[in-house]
């Protein structure tokens, strides 16, 4: 299954730092994005691209996850040479990533 | 213009500043102290000054960028030549702080200001809703201003009509939270949100812009105008709540820090959600303040090639220019290659087995102008002697104006304002 199955996302930018938000279509599967969609999937997933930490929010009331990734932006939206210098698209790049819900205990 | 027209507004905000856009009209007033203001503030108020005093709609915007009181002079002169009034215009003034900055002061991302390249040209400090405040409570129809916080904008007006105390950082929060909703106008209507089969969204040709109806609380309705396109729902508000966040529990803003992780959103009716369950705690008492760079020059080729073999030959094509450029190497501060449909944004190429078309794409940070205008003459170069087929080279050079970020004291920053009056 892959995240854009259950989920939509959003991408913010401010200096060299992007947010994404990932937000469950339904409450039910906010669980499954807990515990699927880790800062390191999203690093990894982006791979080449976030340079820096990745930090995650949770607002589970909105069913929602937000992501804080640092130095993901080229140096900087007014500087980058990226042809997206906000990294708007990162957030429909990640809805490519791939979840499956882990089995047993 | 719609909303000015039949929304029955108290109020009406543009939003019009980006991060950087103040730094670019910084240069624009050192050209002509009249400019350095949005280039469409005459455009759009004209539009909607004749619907907005006819109603009653009180004006609240950051068109002033660099120059908020050459703004306010031109609102009035537009005013006039309507045939409006009377109508008190104030500038807000107050947020350029360059003379305060110095060279030690610690950057946000890191360093000090003066080991960050390029010339400090800008430094605007985020002012927050407390002059526009006192704006309205001296009778203000029009107000403009350079560099406030976006939901300030919108939180001004709750305050001065509800008469929130100083200190209710719990209704600030909540109205903070309405003000982030509204502050990209479409974008909380359905626009920058569809997904065809995913999230589908008719008429985004003719986008209602939102408005919020806000009760004494801060709880509102955002919704939008009957017959227009668009449309608001939890989902699309949820990822307007989410847009530009960092720490929900710590939305940091010059009147408030926000709280947003128990805002609720419920679907009242079609196209209308209410908000409620924003709060707050105290406000920093620092001030973020962003600084504008002049950081050399910004130079772009690109050339298109398709059919048969089209990625092969377009990876010649940079191939040849990296190797011409090479002569340019004490003046490329930063060199970009890329492969647009395949690599420019995602970075990591994935091979396409039949990629029909693709473009080349060269960019490149100079420290002159001349060597940023040699990045797209040697694509164009290509015509003659790069691989074969290749087709619609375009070039640019532009100044870059990086932004950077500092904090400065709240009150070694003193917001002023200054009226104009239609008669």
């Amino acid at each position: 299954m892959k995240l854009r199955d259950i989920a939509h996302t959003r991408s913010g930018d401010k200096g060299d730092i992007s947010n994404i938000s990932v937000i469950a279509y339904r409450l039910e599967d906010f669980a499954l994005l807990q515990q699927t969609v880790t800062p390191d999937a999203v690093k990894a997933h982006l791979q080449g691209i976030v340079k820096g930490e990745v930090t995650r929010h949770e607002l589970p009331s909105l069913g929602a996850l937000n992501f804080v990734m640092d130095r993901a932006l080229g140096g900087g939206v007014t500087r980058s040479l990226a042809l997206d210098a906000h990294g708007k698209c990162l957030a429909a790049l990640l809805l490519d990533l791939e979840i499956s819900p882990r089995t047993g205990g | 213009m719609a909303l000015a027209e039949h929304g029955k507004l108290g109020y009406l905000v543009f939003e019009c500043l980006a991060e950087r856009t103040i730094a670019l009209a910084v240069r624009a007033k050192r050209d002509d102290p009249e400019k350095g203001y949005d280039p469409l503030l005459q455009e759009r108020l004209s539009a909607v000054l004749p619907a907005a005093t006819a109603n009653k709609v009180k004006i609240i915007s950051n068109m002033g960028a660099a120059n908020p009181v050459a703004a306010a002079r031109a609102a009035a002169t537009i005013a006039g030549k309507l045939g409006l009034g009377p109508l008190k215009i104030a500038a807000i003034t107050g947020d350029d702080v360059l003379a305060e900055i110095s060279g030690a002061n610690p950057l946000l991302e890191g360093g000090t200001v003066a080991e960050w390249p390029g010339e400090l040209i800008a430094a605007n400090a985020y002012l927050g809703a407390e002059p526009i405040v006192q704006a309205l409570a001296e009778g203000a129809d029009i107000i403009l201003t350079g560099r406030v916080a976006d939901p300030s904008l919108f939180l001004a007006p709750m305050i001065h009509e509800f008469g929130w105390p100083a200190d209710d950082w719990q209704r600030f929060g909540q109205g903070t939270v309405v003000g982030h909703l509204l502050e990209c106008a479409g974008q909380v209507s359905g626009g920058y949100f569809a997904d065809p089969g995913f999230k589908d969204v008719p008429g985004l040709a003719n986008l209602g812009f939102p408005f919020a109806d806000v009760d004494a609380n801060g709880q509102a309705i955002i919704s939008k105008l009957p017959g227009s396109g668009g449309c608001i729902t939890t989902a699309t508000c949820k990822e307007q709540l989410l847009y530009e966040l960092h720490d929900p529990s710590a939305y940091l803003t010059p009147d408030v820090t926000a709280d947003f992780r128990n805002v609720r959103l419920e679907e009242r009716a079609p196209d209308q959600v209410a908000v409620s369950g924003g709060s707050g705690t105290a406000r920093p008492e620092q001030l973020k303040v962003t600084l504008g760079y002049h950081e050399g020059y910004f130079g772009e080729g690109q050339i298109s090639y398709a059919g048969p073999g089209c990625v092969p030959r377009a990876n010649l094509a940079l191939s040849i220019v990296e190797e011409r450029l090479k002569r340019l190497a004490g003046e490329i501060i930063e060199l970009r290659l890329d492969l647009i449909g395949v690599n420019a944004i995602a970075s990591i190429a994935r091979p396409l087995a039949e990629q029909t078309e693709v473009r080349a794409r060269i960019a490149a940070r100079t420290r002159t102008p001349q060597a940023a205008a040699w990045i797209g003459r040697e694509v164009e170069a290509l015509y003659t002697n790069g691989p074969a087929g290749g087709g619609g080279v375009t070039q640019s050079v532009r100044p870059v104006v990086a932004a950077a970020s500092t904090s400065i004291a709240r009150e070694r920053v003193t917001p002023r304002i200054h009226w104009e009056i239609v008669s």
